[in-house]
């Protein structure tokens, strides 16, 4: 059995590799959630790769911002949910891995189509009630882009989970300070998020770094013991976009950009290979 | 079924049919669960949340969280009705529509009130005329709208049992009820109301029983009208309007809608692909609405019965030709 690090070292490598056969694709925020990925779907979810939709008396994961498919569908392979083959077919005619996660190909592990930003905070508070109202004590889980909470749609949906009491979600913010058109301070400040959530009535965690494993299990499971209580809870993770590959750290440019051949090679000699072998 | 049979049993609102339909279903259907956009008194919604008020949830005014949740709640498999006036059901939230419901298949009933010319005095900012046109165009969305109390209810409780994202439009006042109050619906399949060879109209929603006006005052010019409630947009009964189109040769449509992308659009793609023949339409043209009552209002842009006479005169004279 790998170790999580091991995974999450795959896991950064099948991102390049997916992007780069591609020629197109998000690496930058898909190399930051990593840590967020191996650790959900490897250690604090419990959740089956024998996919049903209603995933009955399992957690769910609604991933909002769509374009970081590279990691969650990496993640979803190597968890068991459809054939590592697969990710060649990455943005490709005819593919499940369509460039954002669709249910409409009907790719296992896929519960809501996202990619047009700030819908999914809505979604995932819909399937914490849905769970609520029949009886599934288990947990839902979410993730949302910084950038992507300058759509309104979130504040509407963070107020009605707070006034309805969806004390069964775990909403994380991958806070990585970048958006396409550069650093989210100048682009459309989102000043303080802990306050802010707080002041929407939500419990909160700031993971101060998303891309330490350890720390990311820990303020998971520690949310987890903040749930039940009456309130939402929220875990605002600070985290390095394009972490792994040094000239693709906090460089909003490689939010959506895939590399060349020379900048692929540069990327995999700092992703080393791992027991668990590429796709 | 002909002119002569058809009987006033009452005036009621379409909405109201609505709140009867959904309170039925909840008892009958566990999996049925309502949602609001702080219009739970507009939509007749107070016995179903009286009765269920676990499988109630207000939104309060945020339509497009609304959309969401209602996204989500399917992933359990509940069947939510999402419901608010017409123009915040469609326009105000496109894209929630478009991405977390039809093109990720999610079983939401949109319920949509006050849609078209007739909600009246609130005017043109509320009156959306375009809502057809805009669910039509969402691949895998169903687009009904039924002409009176009785089909409304009927039609909110036929919907539960489709399986995938459902558009359903009726409206404000209160409008005469013309149909069997236990008629089943069926989705899909257009009503004929009267038996003619001259000309064919199609109608929906408020305007099926405008259409029935315009029926009688043509046949007693000695026009015979095959008169069709199309309450079904999408999927659209294509077999009986090409039956309808290839006996008369000519038709006339009527929607409370821009006649650019609702009903009459549709039919007249019917006919250019399999048998073409000349059209009017009978609906708004290009145009916002404004405020003033239901009646003014459709007399005014041309979508009172004697607009559909002379549209039907005219239609007959294009066909001699």
């Amino acid at each position: 059995m790998a170790s999580l690090t091991e995974i999450a070292a795959q896991i950064r490598r099948d991102i390049i590799r997916m992007v780069y056969l591609a020629q197109s694709g998000h690496p930058g925020g898909s190399l930051g959630c990593t840590e967020f990925f191996t650790a959900l779907y490897f250690q604090v979810m419990k959740h089956n790769p024998d996919f049903t939709m209603a995933g009955k008396d399992e957690d769910i994961f609604i991933l909002s911002n769509g374009h970081i498919s590279p990691v969650y569908y990496s993640t979803l392979a190597r968890a068991g949910y459809f054939p590592l083959k697969e990710l060649y077919t990455f943005r490709k005619i005819n593919s499940r891995l369509q460039g954002h996660p669709t249910t409409h190909e009907h790719l296992p592990g896929v519960r809501i189509s996202t990619g047009s930003l700030g819908q999914g905070m809505s979604v995932a508070v819909g399937a914490a009630l849905g769970k609520k109202l029949s009886g599934d004590k288990r947990w839902v889980f979410s993730l949302h882009g910084d950038g992507e909470l300058e759509e309104g749609q979130n504040w509407e949906a963070m107020m009605f989970a707070a006034h309805h009491k969806v004390d069964n979600l775990i909403a994380t913010v991958d806070w990585n300070g970048q958006q396409i058109d550069g650093p989210t301070r100048e682009v459309a400040g989102l000043g303080d998020l802990v306050e802010k959530f707080r002041a929407f009535g939500w419990e909160t965690l700031e993971l101060k770094d998303g891309n330490n494993l350890d720390l990311v299990i820990e303020t998971l499971e520690k949310a987890k013991t903040l749930t039940g209580k009456g309130k939402p809870v929220a875990v605002l993770m600070h985290t390095v976009m394009g972490k792994g590959v040094d000239f693709m750290e906090n460089n909003h440019e490689w939010h959506g950009t895939a590399p060349n051949e020379e900048q692929f090679k540069r990327a995999m000699a700092q992703l080393p290979e791992t027991s668990l072998g590429d796709f | 079924m002909a002119l002569q049979d058809i009987q006033v049993l009452g005036h009621q609102d379409t909405r109201s049919g609505f709140g009867e339909g959904i309170h039925e279903l909840g008892k009958k259907n566990p999996r049925v669960v309502a949602l609001t956009a702080d219009l739970a008194g507009s939509l007749k919604l107070q016995k179903f949340i009286k009765d269920f008020p676990d499988r109630f949830f207000q939104c309060g005014i945020a339509e497009a969280n609304m959309m969401g949740v209602a996204a989500g709640l399917t992933i359990s498999g509940f069947i939510p009705y999402a419901t608010t006036f017409a123009n915040f059901a469609t326009g105000r939230v496109y894209d929630q529509i478009r991405q977390s419901i039809a093109y990720s298949g999610k079983n939401v009933k949109i319920c949509a009130s006050h849609a078209g010319l007739t909600l009246g005095e609130d005017g043109a900012t509320h009156q959306i005329l375009e809502d057809i046109g805009l669910m039509k165009m969402l691949p895998g969305m169903t687009v009904v709208v039924p002409c009176d109390f009785n089909q409304t209810k009927a039609a909110t409780i036929a919907i539960a049992e489709h399986e995938g994202p459902v558009y359903l439009r009726f409206g404000r006042p209160k409008w005469p009820i013309f149909t069997p109050p236990d008629e089943p619906f069926v989705i899909g399949q257009a009503q004929q109301l009267n038996e003619g060879n001259d000309v064919s109209i199609f109608a929906c929603g408020h305007m099926v029983w405008i259409a029935i006006q315009a029926a009688k005052e043509l046949e007693q010019k000695g026009i015979h009208v095959d008169l069709w409630n199309v309450h079904t947009i999408k999927p659209l009964d294509v077999e009986a309007i090409l039956g309808s189109i290839q006996k008369t040769g000519c038709a006339v449509t009527a929607e409370e809608h821009n006649i650019y992308g609702g009903l009459g659009d549709s039919i007249a793609q019917v006919a250019a692909r399999h048998y073409p023949v000349p059209i009017e339409y009978i609906g708004t043209n290009d145009t916002f609405g404004e405020s003033g009552t239901p009646d003014e209002l459709l007399k005014k842009y041309g979508l009172d019965s004697a607009h559909i006479v002379a549209a039907a005169e005219k239609v007959l004279v294009r066909k001699k030709h």
